[in-house]
């Protein structure tokens, strides 16, 4: 199953997560004894950032760690950045026309 | 132009909002006057080359905005901006809906709500937007208006405007 991205950040759950294993990778146990809550609602989270590439697991032994996929977070901010782009053109544009206006009316 | 004036982008991906920050080199009446008079707003609201054709617009409590943006192979995507408060030249607030040609609300598009302040100081005024989508997916489809194409020349053709004007 093919996820959006942002359905992987929009919850604060999720957030701390990758936080915590921005850091380092981490087993769904050690990531759970951060959290007030249940090791099954840990592994949910960890589903659906998966589903979303958000997140790698690499096998060690019996344990399963949990890692970022750093580039897939890039990604989210050069999105973003193309939305900056638009403003600041447009910005720009107001500049042209503000300094054009205030020519004509001296 | 002075090339100091601010210019602030940041986008808090925990409210799907985006604050936009930015400072003019002109008296506030004016900058107030090119965000809310239909012939200015028209001059600058498009990234080049796109252009921005308002149909009508009643700047008033509860008036709308009509208008498109039209690509440069003449393609529109129409969009109604519903003005929901206005404090003359301090504040007003946009509910903003994709549409067809027609005036309908395309209801399968993502709405967003403005809220744009002005303030002046020593002649710069500054213009700070607030605009809170329901996603931040949402924001993808007003990259998806167009914008995209030709940009890069638009960027490169400003900055050749720049230099001039130094």
């Amino acid at each position: 199953m093919r996820r959006d991205i942002f359905q992987a950040i929009a919850d604060p759950t999720r957030r701390a997560i990758i936080t915590l294993i921005a850091l380092q990778a981490m087993t769904p146990n050690a990531i759970a004894e951060n959290f007030n809550t249940t090791r099954q609602a840990i592994s949910k989270h960890l589903r659906i950032l998966t589903e979303c590439d958000l997140v790698k697991q690499a096998y060690q032994g019996r344990e399963i760690y949990y890692s970022l996929e750093i580039e897939k977070m890039k990604e989210i901010d050069k999105w973003l950045n193309q939305f900056r782009e638009i403003w600041e053109t447009r910005f720009n544009q107001l500049d042209q026309v503000l300094s054009t206006i205030k020519k004509q009316g001296k | 132009m002075s090339s100091n004036l601010l210019f602030d982008f940041t986008v808090d991906k925990t409210t799907n909002t985006v604050f936009v920050n930015r400072e003019f080199a002109v008296d506030l009446p004016l900058v107030w006057d090119a965000f809310t008079k239909q012939e200015i707003l028209d001059q600058w609201w498009a990234p080049k080359p796109w252009t921005s054709r308002t149909k009508f617009m009643d700047f008033s409590a509860g008036g709308r905005r009509f208008y498109a943006m039209v690509s440069p192979e003449g393609q529109e995507h129409w969009s109604i901006q519903e003005y929901t408060s206005i404090s003359a030249k301090t504040n007003f607030k946009i509910s903003s809906v994709f549409a067809d040609n027609d005036e309908n609300i395309n209801k399968e598009m993502p709405s967003s709500k403005w809220d744009l302040n002005f303030s002046e100081q020593n002649g710069t005024t500054s213009v700070s937007i607030i605009i809170k989508h329901n996603t931040l997916a949402d924001l993808e489809q007003h990259i998806q208006m167009g914008f995209k194409e030709g940009f890069t020349m638009t960027l490169n053709a400003l900055d050749k405007l720049f230099k001039n004007l130094k």
